[in-house]
């Protein structure tokens, strides 16, 4: 045993110092020599002591990575393997969590009004965004967790959602109460306009064309300049009120008539309240519908379409639910969007939107409500905190996605909960789960 | 005049089926009889998967007809019908040769996603379920009954609740068989049903099928390979072989018919002699 662990720090050694001449060669050209524009042209600066640094860092990364993992007898990644285990015991904490979540939710604008007045307003404006993220995950979960149909541009309906408003509200007058469903239900109906074609598409051909609708939509945002506004966006975009009451400095303003001191903080509270309500609509109808037979076909397309079709489920009008209902939440987000900003423009629905919120859906497991605010509360939550780093946010934020997924490769909740039991209800392994192929 | 052709639940009429080239059923005519387990056996790549297919819709015949014929009367044409309404509507349920459940789901979902139709309807399109009115609720704990009753038939009660796909494999077959069941259906059309089985699950098997036909207004139609199951249970059997009916009877006749003993054990060696004798006929004529 002895003999082994020496011959085992022998060879970290080695292979360390390997490590380090790979180092070398490629940090000397790429790091120690460098380029640079002077006034006499370009001048060649040698940065050797940076290079140190970097085969350093190499060679004693490599030698404690062998020594603890890769050439010992019990490898330090063994901890890794015991959080595995803790996957049940998150599954367990499930049921406390999420009414504490909401708790939480529910009182956060006034633990923040008396925790920290001065920052209050950052921080609920956070909360309304992490919210709005939070909301749309749980829309394109219904399409991407349920039904197993990969969506890449869920970002269009968010954007038809917000253009609905945004064009109903200015044109014709109409109040926010008013304009929510409608943008929800236009965005339902793009939702089946992009479900006809799809439909016999599956897996990464799907992905392709729902891409190419989000892509789209925004492209005909930007150029149908009579209508849209084209890149100029939509601007004075009507605040929603509070049961008719504004939220202004007017006699019959929200504060005068409850009698309290104009303050701007008191539409952002109500801008908090309307999004959490949102989203615990979105939950709550989501919730419900998993437990009603469309729902069930849903979960049953994702495990297998074609057994589906020989029990004698209409795979096309199941499909087309799918997209429409989750299509229809990304609208009331989208309005909702559109009425806190004030002004939207194309710039808001790019791609990288829609690749956000499926990386919450999927980071948070699909199918998984609780897994979803969490991936949400992180991803977003995270690009906050990591504003300070500017450039490297991208890259924390790469690298976090990569440990999680090696580390719960089928996001945090990945257990299916079983929509009706004789007994208890057991949470079934994700392993079991399938992922859909289209 | 047969039993079958007397009271027919199916009858499959010229069906043949073409996939570019190849002729995987050519010209096939028989029928199934109301509560008679009627079996479609032959040899590997007979067509008889071919066949189910397009009885149960997941194919399109190039010609011929399907006629699927109600206990009231009622006729279906199934050529014509999309898959989900030849299951929901014309009543014919199957089975998949390789077993084709909801892995991730428990047993009873699976059975409760079997009772979609009814149940959608119920609860108005999901709108009315939504709200929890009263029929659907009803409707619900009707369709749980129902998929206790089955889950209880194939002995799986005690797993209801657990995945499907930690069934072993005998028992994912009897819960295949129960989730189509839940279908409610006139026909069950059953691929390979003993595929894999041990002596004992097979046994079983047989027991479920007999059951089925003699408790429920049932009538199955099998696709077997191995002769002894079908002629155990059997009612009438059809013997496919290169999508052609070779034979069509009682099981007993059909065992001793000397072209369905030529399909699975081969021709005699004094019939090789006198083929071999013609195909050289043929190449002199045509070198001629």
């Amino acid at each position: 045993m002895a003999a082994r662990t020496e011959h085992s720090v022998a060879a970290s050694f080695k292979d360390a110092a390997i490590a380090a001449v790979i180092a070398l060669a490629l940090f000397g050209p790429l790091v120690g020599l460098r380029t640079e524009v002077t006034t006499g042209g370009l001048f060649l600066s040698q940065r050797w002591g940076d290079v140190a640094v970097a085969v350093a860092v190499v060679f004693v990364g490599r030698l404690l990575l062998n020594l603890f993992v890769f050439k010992t007898d019990r490898p330090a990644t063994g901890w890794f393997s015991g959080m595995k285990l803790s996957a049940g015991a998150l599954a367990r904490i499930g049921p406390v969590f999420g009414p504490l979540m909401l708790g939480l939710a529910l009182t956060l604008p006034f633990i923040l009004l008396f925790g920290a007045p001065s920052q209050s307003r950052y921080y609920i404006d956070l909360g309304i965004l992490v919210l709005t993220y939070v909301m749309l995950g749980w829309g394109l979960n219904i399409v991407v967790g349920m039904a197993g149909l990969l969506d890449l541009g869920y970002v269009a309906f968010y954007a038809v959602g917000a253009y609905s408003y945004a064009l109903l509200a200015l044109n014709f007058g109409w109040s926010f109460w008013l304009c929510l469903p409608l943008a929800g239900v236009l965005a339902g109906l793009w939702g089946i306009t992009l479900g006809f074609p799809v439909l016999r598409l599956r897996g990464d051909y799907l992905a392709i064309v729902t891409l190419a609708f989000g892509e789209i939509i925004r492209i005909v945002l930007l150029n149908w300049y009579e209508f849209t506004g084209g890149p100029n966006g939509l601007n004075n975009i009507p605040r929603p009120s509070f049961f008719g009451l504004e939220f202004d400095r007017s006699p019959e303003g929200f504060a005068a008539t409850f009698g309290l001191e104009f303050a701007a903080i008191h539409r952002i509270i109500f801008l908090y309240y309307l999004i959490l309500a949102l989203a615990l609509l979105t939950a709550f109808v989501t919730v419900r519908v998993r437990r009603l037979p469309v729902g069930r076909a849903w979960e049953a397309l994702r495990e297998d379409e074609i057994a589906c079709r020989s029990l004698g489920i209409n795979t096309t009008t199941t499909k087309l639910t799918a997209f429409a209902m989750g299509a229809m939440f990304g609208g009331f987000a989208g309005s909702f969007f559109a009425t806190r900003q004030g002004f939207i423009s194309p710039e808001s629905f790019t791609f990288i939107e829609s690749a956000v919120i499926l990386a919450i859906v999927v980071l948070g497991g699909l199918g998984s409500q609780i897994g979803v605010v969490i991936a949400a509360i992180v991803l977003i939550g995270g690009f906050e905190i990591f504003r300070d780093f500017a450039e490297y946010r991208m890259l924390v934020f790469g690298l976090a996605m990569v440990l999680i997924m090696v580390w719960r490769p089928r996001g945090l909740i990945s257990t299916r909960k079983p929509t009706i039991a004789l007994g208890k209800a057991k949470a079934i392994g994700g392993e079991l789960v399938g992922e859909g192929r289209g | 005049m047969t039993r079958w052709t007397k009271d027919p639940v199916l009858t499959v009429e010229h069906l043949t089926m073409r996939f570019g080239g190849l002729v995987a059923v050519n010209d096939l005519t028989f029928q199934a009889g109301r509560g008679d387990i009627t079996a479609l056996i032959g040899p590997n790549g007979a067509g008889k998967t071919t066949v189910f297919n397009c009885i149960t819709g997941f194919y399109k015949p190039t010609e011929g007809r399907l006629t699927a014929r109600h206990a009231d009367g009622k006729t279906y044409l199934l050529e014509r019908m999309p898959d989900h309404a030849i299951s929901g509507e014309a009543k014919v349920a199957r089975t998949f040769q390789n077993i084709r459940l909801f892995g991730g789901m428990t047993l009873l979902e699976n059975l409760m996603v079997a009772q979609h139709g009814p149940l959608m309807r119920a609860s108005l399109f999901g709108i009315g379920g939504l709200f929890g009115i009263g029929s659907y609720l009803k409707a619900e704990r009707a369709a749980i009954d129902k998929a206790r009753y089955w889950l209880d038939r194939v002995g799986l009660l005690e797993r209801a609740d657990d995945p499907a796909a930690d069934l072993p494999y005998g028992a994912q077959r009897r819960l295949e068989i129960a989730r189509a069941m839940c279908t409610g259906p006139e026909l069950l059309c059953l691929d390979e049903p003993a595929a894999g089985l041990n002596p004992r699950e097979s046994a079983e098997l047989n027991e479920l099928l007999l059951y089925i036909r003699r408790e429920q207004a049932t009538s199955l139609l099998l696709i077997e390979h191995d002769m002894s199951v079908v002629m155990e249970i059997s009612d009438h059997v059809v013997v496919l072989d290169y999508g052609v009916k070779i034979s069509d009877g009682e099981p007993e006749a059909v065992r001793n018919d000397p072209k369905v003993i030529a399909a699975y054990l081969g021709v005699d060696d004094e019939e090789v002699e006198a083929v071999e004798h013609e195909v050289e006929e043929v190449e002199r004529e045509v070198a001629r």
